[in-house]
């Protein structure tokens, strides 16, 4: 059937934020879903409220709205656009339920707008859990058994049904707390008396245990002509247990006969028509019992997910771009696969002929509060996987690729500690983010494949390869270098062995390993990714590294820049290098390059086929990235996009003769290194506050005292403010030297002092080596102290005074032609008392090159990027600061609730995973546009209730008379009320939690409180009421931690939720 | 490591790798298979006979061997190529390791070559013949004896293996098809009889038949015509087997004959060709054939597109189709033929597998239609 022509326009909406469980996925989608309809002739309206996406640049939609997905909102882009469909599948979770909500509210019907790729009943039938459960037995498929209960007579019915062990959930506790596993009647009992009394609707869901099962996922797509494909069968490493976003996974699956993967195909298939998805991809993830072979759907998601685009990097199918095809009218068999150059068709299941593996990457480090034990919720942020031959050649390749300071299966227990077994079999037992390593010390310890298979869960097919790794590790310690032959060392590169482990267990220098292995003229090669294990002979650019015989990386002799890629998605380093990344690939594809992107993360838009000429999907070290340099041998290699993570490669690189362009890698280590920075800003005469670096713990109290407290203090060379805090005094200086960081020679720390009361602006400039152009000066709405990743900012500046923007402009020009920037450079400074202070410089592209991109219409990682192959901003054109009319805010998005018991404050250290933006007419317009897009309600009346720390005490009457005019009611705690009672301010006591009750804690639980204005400082203040911050999250109260970002509130609520919806395409047409 | 195996192509190529599988020296055509599970269906596929088989996915051997995945007595691949051996069996239906199966079953097998690259070259210039060579024998200018050995195959064209690889005597087939949990279930009773023709059938074959409730008997390659027309049968079924099926003049005659009686009849593969031959049509050798599960082939008549398995080097020529053959169904991979049916008589075949084993189940229906046409013919006699 060809494409619909009774429908012209298609509003996509997509996934918002970046949070865990929805991460750049959903852009790598939705960009394809874009192109799709586009080059049919479709007119897109897209919405999406995060602008670090490359989705929602102004090329790759007709009208692209940055607004909040809400249905509100969206009806206002309805009303407006009047589309004729509506494509709910590309955005994740948040598209399709924004798509339900509009049906609800009757706007689709009201506007005539079709749903395509999922209709209600289909997308009702998936979600609900009854339905699903009714629906798969229709069909002759098992769901694991469970029983819902109120109290304990229901929850031992739900038992009778279930066994032991059963799981047990109680329902909207955050995170899932309270839940837990009973293999008895008094764990049983226990669990659920505590869970009932948790759930705010005394509610518990008992699951039938599948621990220890395995776990695979089908990826399925279907058209209307009941043409089903499998693209990828996955299988999780992790057995049952183990969320599948935080789950090791492994494609194909491996441990399946073709019985009973036949069996599972059918069932997916089966599944895929029952719940009626009639277009497109989803994913059905199946429990298997490793006795007895008992198969059980677990769940299925009518839409394209992150397992979609995993298994399209793994396999070289476009799943979104197919789907979306799908969804507009067409069959499988009128597609062809455009990543092998149509070679084959759309309507064919992959074969692979390399093993995938994904590895998630956690952030626990940033949440020492937090339960690190993985479980059923999603907990990880990102993503790495790598292709190898082999399973264990991906497993190796995928675990350097984490950068998470490991090459290879070191070990990582402390050698002498006590409790050895015990905390091995916690570890192995109750996963956290390094079983895979603790797995590798058990064989170490000499446990066998058995044991650990038992304890852990994890099939004997990949144990005793990990096993194989340890054994070969051993063998070649205390061996010298010179003795590995070229036969063993080809042998140990092929099972994966980086150059850097290879190097720690021959306790050489990883130098001496790659000139070694050189010299044996040992090196990777190159092979295809073709999704048909070369059946046939496919243009596909798609490559891999490993060590075989043959290589078909058959390097063109065109001018060609390299582009590296940001790895594994972080808290401080995702989506926005990879848009820059995409970015700088498509300038220099545009300037006739040939472009070649290397990046590991499956998530992203840079890994996606048509973004650059050939994709090397490798892991981001010394070793790969060189190996790469070295075949294809190009002009340049861009190191600027990609977050820290290609700069930490720069002196290696270098070293290694490899062509940098951009910035000097002298003048990143010139902003980098605190006194070469300090000689800089003398030279320039710029201020910075008074700081210091040292390296013990009597330095630092020496040097505290002369410099005086406040103090922000950090270890060096550190990304997203990782172990930053803000101390008030000699003894929470001594804790934090204690404990906090392992202060030495080698890592000192860095003392600056904190301008507590100051505005911090971030600027992005772009420079050629000889003009400096400013992209945007933005201002933050928390004051400094906060990280900037985790502040909301407003461009333009919304009362920064314009002399003193004047002056930042003048002084991080003169910074960026002393440093010699070419491409981008990002500063950060505080204004305070009348002066600039200047915080920090980074000469590379920062997290708000996308948002400032979007507001000013100009690609600045675009113009960055050309600078860098020697065209002046003046032959780009890029000759003025472009200053726009309206106001855009940016604001964080944080995974607090993902992570219970954390305290929801800000400060130093960057805790946020992505981002969204809201643009009005005035701040207050985009200020409240940001918070409903970032998902906050804020109530338009009630009780507000205020407690300052003593600096902002000044401020708080003002707040307080805006809050009366708003129609608030007040309540303080003492210090705060004694403030307001004095400037005559109506206003309840409340008791500090220490007080005694009733206090804050329990009004909140009342649901007496509507809005919280809660600042504090000091770490004792801040544990003291952090209670009040989680509890507030809990009941989905307001809550805001700087007096600054209390003020923004007021104004947003001042301007209420009259709000107007603009296109990007329009927003920049004004520009001029 | 030492090498203990090497592969040798006519063209001159070399691979060394590990001995896997029994020691010895075999050679044969060398084909490669894309599918990713099912090298256990594959070896025990007669109409790999005379075939070494390349298996493009890495891990071969992961879910080891069991009785029950045999698709007949024994292996027949005349070799095994693969990337890597796993070093366990990890399945609950697991019996003996693959390895332990090779080398009880006999195939030479070599590991640890560089499997992509032979699939390329196999690619690039069609099947080749090839020798493999293992064991001490390697020693003595193996390379060059095994280069001798794989120039020396005659090649699978004019080959007529068919009844070779048939059987002696005709039996009765009982059993039904598998499940999870149950195994092989039997069959409870049977509403049709029908004669297969073993021209190196595969036990799903005969499986899926029962399950459809046929009484099977299987008859020898070269079985006339009228002895199976004498046992009466409501269809006869003409099954898959290797080699070319040209030199099969003794079944294209039997085909031909039982055409002339109007039973009802359904080829699969080779028997697919074989009633291409029969009804006037040409076949001719594939450059490199089809050898995977995840082959697309569209049914013409309704438009729907089936994922199948496919094992053929030799193909049923569309030009050379007679006017009563009509293509029923095409390849969306090479828009080579798939599948034909008389216009006139009851009779149909395919060219892929719908008893897939290894492969989706997709083209199973078609089991279904050949009971339609028995159950037709039989109620207009």
């Amino acid at each position: 059937m060809p494409k619909r022509t009774d429908i012209n326009s298609i509003l996509i909406i997509g996934a918002g934020p970046i949070i865990i469980g929805q991460a750049c996925e959903f852009d790598y989608s939705g960009v394809q879903a874009c192109r799709a309809l586009r080059e049919e002739g479709y007119r897109v309206i897209l919405v999406n409220s995060n602008p670090a996406t490359i989705m929602t640049d102004p090329a790759t939609a007709d009208a692209t709205y940055i607004e909040p997905i809400t249905w509100p909102m969206v009806e206002k882009i309805i009303e407006r656009e009047r589309p004729d469909a509506l494509l709910p599948t590309m955005g994740g979770q948040t598209s399709l339920n924004c798509a339900l909500d509009l049906n609800r509210m009757g706007v689709l019907k009201k506007y005539g707008v079709e749903l395509i790729g999922a209709s209600r009943e289909a997308i009702d039938k998936a979600e609900d859990r009854e339905l699903f459960d009714q629906a798969m037995s229709a069909i002759g498929l098992e769901t694991p058994s469970h029983g819902m209960a109120h109290d304990m007579t229901q929850a031992y019915e739900a038992l009778k049904k279930v066994g032991f062990p059963c799981i047990i959930r109680p329902s909207f506790t955050l995170g899932g707390t309270g839940g837990g596993i009973a293999y008895n009647r008094e764990e049983f009992e226990e669990i659920c008396s505590r869970g009932l009394e948790l759930s705010p609707t005394n509610e518990l869901l008992i699951d039938e245990s599948l621990i220890g099962w395995k776990e695979f996922e089908l990826e399925v797509v279907r058209d209307r002509n009941d043409n089903c494909i499998i693209v990828c069968p996955i299988e999780n490493l992790d057995a049952m247990g183990v969320h599948t976003g935080d789950s090791i996974t492994v494609a194909p699956a491996q441990t399946l006969t073709d019985k009973e993967y036949q069996i599972m195909r059918n069932a997916a298939i089966a599944v895929l028509r029952e719940i009626g998805v009639e277009t497109g991809g989803s994913n059905v993830q199946f429990a298997v019992n490793p006795e007895d072979g008992r198969l059980v759907v677990i769940e299925m998601n009518p839409r394209v997910s992150r397992s979609s685009a995993l298994a399209s990097k793994a396999t070289g199918f476009p799943i979104a771009r197919v789907a979306a095809k799908l969804a507009i009218g067409y069959t499988l068999d009128e597609l062809r696969n455009e990543i092998t150059g149509g070679v084959t068709p759309a309507s064919f299941e992959p074969s692979i002929d390399y093993v995938v593996t994904k590895i998630p990457r956690f952030t626990f480090e940033k949440f020492p509060e937090a339960n690190d034990r993985i479980t059923t919720q999603m907990k990880s942020v990102g993503e790495v996987m790598a292709i190898g031959r082999t399973f264990q050649e991906s497993l190796q390749k995928a675990v350097r690729g984490l950068e998470v300071g490991v090459c290879g299966l070191e070990p990582i227990l402390d050698r002498g500690a006590d409790n050895i077994k015990v905390k091995l079999t916690r570890e192995l037992t109750e996963a956290g983010a390094q079983r895979l390593w603790y797995v590798a010390e058990a064989f170490r310890y000499g446990w066998t494949v058995r044991k650990v298979a038992g304890l852990s869960g994890i099939d004997p097919w990949y144990l005793v390869q990990i096993e194989d790794l340890v054994r070969r590790e051993q063998e070649l310690e205390g061996r010298n270098l010179e003795e590995v032959s070229a036969e063993e060392m080809f042998r140990l590169k092929r099972k994966g062995f980086s150059d850097r482990r290879l190097a720690q267990l021959l306790d050489v220098g990883e130098d001496e390993v790659q000139a070694r292995r050189h010299e044996l003229k040992i090196r990777p090669v190159f092979k295809r990714v073709d999704t048909c294990a070369a059946e046939f002979d496919s243009t596909t650019a798609y490559m891999y590294s490993t060590y075989e015989e043959e290589c078909e990386a058959r390097p063109s002799s065109r001018r060609k820049i390299i582009v590296l890629g940001g790895g594994p998605n972080r808290i401080g380093q995702g989506i926005e290098f990879d848009y820059c990344c995409v970015h700088a690939a498509l300038a220099m594809r545009e300037d006739g390059y040939e472009t070649i992107m290397v990046n590991c993360n499956p998530e992203t838009v840079s890994t996606d086929y048509n973004i650059s000429d050939r994709l090397f999907f490798e892991p981001l070290t010394f070793e790969d990235v060189r190996e790469i340099i070295e075949l294809e041998k190009p002009e340049g290699v861009i190191v600027q996009f990609g977050g820290q993570t290609p700069l930490n490669l720069v002196k290696q690189l270098e070293a290694a003769g490899a062509p940098i362009i951009g910035t000097p890698p002298d003048a990143i280590d010139r902003a980098e290194d605190r006194e070469r920075f300090q000689q800089l800003i003398r030279k320039l005469k710029l201020k910075q506050p008074p700081n210091r670096t040292v390296r013990s713990v009597e330095e630092a109290l020496a040097e505290a005292r002369d410099i005086s407290y406040p103090l922000v203090v950090r270890p060096s060379w550190v990304l997203g403010g990782r172990a930053m805090e803000i101390v008030y005094n000699e003894s929470e200086l001594k804790r934090y030297m204690r404990d906090a960081v392992k202060v030495s020679n080698e890592s000192p720390v860095l003392l600056d002092y904190f301008l507590s009361a100051a505005i911090e602006i971030d600027v992005d400039l772009v420079s050629d080596g000889k003009n400096v152009i400013v992209g945007a000066i933005m201002q933050h709405i928390e004051q400094a102290g906060i990280h900037s990743g985790d502040s909301a900012c407003s461009l333009p500046p919304y009362n920064l005074p314009d002399d003193v923007q004047q002056q930042i402009r003048e002084q991080v020009a003169a910074l960026a032609l002393e440093l010699g920037v070419v491409g981008l450079m990002n500063t950060q400074l505080a204004y305070q008392d009348g002066e600039v202070y200047l915080i920090e410089v980074n000469p590379r592209a920062s997290r708000t090159v996308p948002f400032v991109s979007k507001c000013i219409g100009a690609s600045l990682a675009k113009v960055a990027a050309r600078c860098m192959i020697g065209k002046s901003l003046a032959e780009q054109g890029f000759t003025r600061e472009i200053i726009p009319a309206t106001f855009a805010v940016k604001e964080a998005i944080f995974p607090f609730n993902k992570f219970p018991g954390v305290d929801p404050i800000l400060g130093p250290e960057m805790k946020s995973t992505g981002e969204v933006m809201g643009v009005g007419a005035t701040f207050a317009e985009a200020y409240g546009k940001a918070q409903m897009a970032a998902g906050a309600v804020i109530e338009k009346s009630g009780t507000a209730f205020i407690s300052v720390r003593d600096p902002d005490k000044v401020y708080v009457v003002e707040v307080a008379n805006r809050l009366l005019d708003l129609g608030y009611r007040l309540a303080a705690t003492r210090g705060t009320a004694r403030v307001l009672e004095l400037a005559d301010i109506p206003v309840k006591r409340v008791n500090k939690v220490a007080e005694g009750r009733p206090h804050i804690v329990d009004m909140l639980k009342n649901d007496e409180i509507e809005l919280v204005f809660n600042t504090t400082e000091g770490r004792q203040a801040i544990a003291d009421s952090s209670t009040i911050r989680s509890t507030a999250l809990r009941h989905d109260v307001f809550c805001t931690t700087t007096i600054a970002g209390a003020f923004a509130v007021c104004d947003a609520l001042r301007f209420g939720d009259n709000m107007s919806v603009y296109t990007i395409q329009q927003l920049h047409a004004e520009l001029g | 490591m030492e090498k203990t195996a090497i592969l040798a192509l006519e063209d001159g190529n070399l691979f060394e790798g590990i001995a896997i599988g029994a020691l010895g020296c075999s050679s044969g055509e060398v084909v490669f298979n894309t599918a990713m599970t099912g090298y256990q269906e594959i070896l025990t596929d007669p109409s790999y006979a005379r075939q070494i088989v390349t298996l493009t996915y890495p891990h071969i051997g992961n879910t080891g061997a069991n009785s029950e995945d045999n698709e007949s007595l024994k292996a027949w691949a005349a070799g095994l190529v693969i990337r890597d051996l796993p070093m366990l069996a990890s399945n609950f239906r697991c019996q003996q390791t693959l390895q332990d199966f090779l080398c009880e079953q006999g195939v030479v097998a070599i590991a640890e070559i560089d499997t992509r690259r032979l699939t390329r070259i196999l690619r690039e210039k069609g099947s080749l013949n090839g020798c493999l060579l293992s064991g001490p024998e390697l020693k003595q200018n193996g390379a060059e004896r095994a280069l001798a050995e794989a120039r020396a195959f005659p090649g699978l064209k004019g080959m007529d293996l068919a009844r070779e690889v048939s059987i002696a005597d005709s039996y009765q087939w009982e059993q039904g098809s598998w499940a999870l949990g149950e195994g092989y279930r039997a069959v409870d009773e049977s509403r049709y009889r029908v004669v297969a023709y073993d021209f190196g059938v595969k036990r799903n074959i005969l499986r899926t038949l029962a399950a459809h409730g046929c009484a099977v008997t299987v008859v020898p390659a070269t079985t006339r015509a009228a002895e199976v027309t004498a046992m009466r049968p409501d269809g006869v079924f003409l099954s898959n087997g290797p080699g070319d099926p040209e030199p099969c003049d003794y079944a294209i005659a039997a085909v031909r004959e039982l055409l002339d009686a109007g039973v009802p009849l359904f080829g699969i593969c080779l028997g697919h060709q074989l009633l291409g031959l029969a009804s006037g049509a040409r076949t001719i050798k594939m450059p490199h054939g089809h050898h995977g599960a995840n082959h697309p082939v569209r049914n013409l008549d309704d438009g729907t597109v089936l994922i199948t398995s496919q094992n053929h080097g030799f193909a049923v020529d569309e030009e050379s189709l007679p006017e009563n053959l009509r293509c029923t169904h095409r390849s969306l991979f090479d828009g080579s033929l798939q599948g034909i049916a008389h216009r006139d008589r009851p009779a149909f075949g395919f060219q892929g597998h719908p008893e897939a084993s290894p492969g989706p189940h997709d083209a199973s229906p078609l089991f279904n239609h050949f009971i339609e046409l028995m159950s037709g013919h039989a109620q207009a006699h």
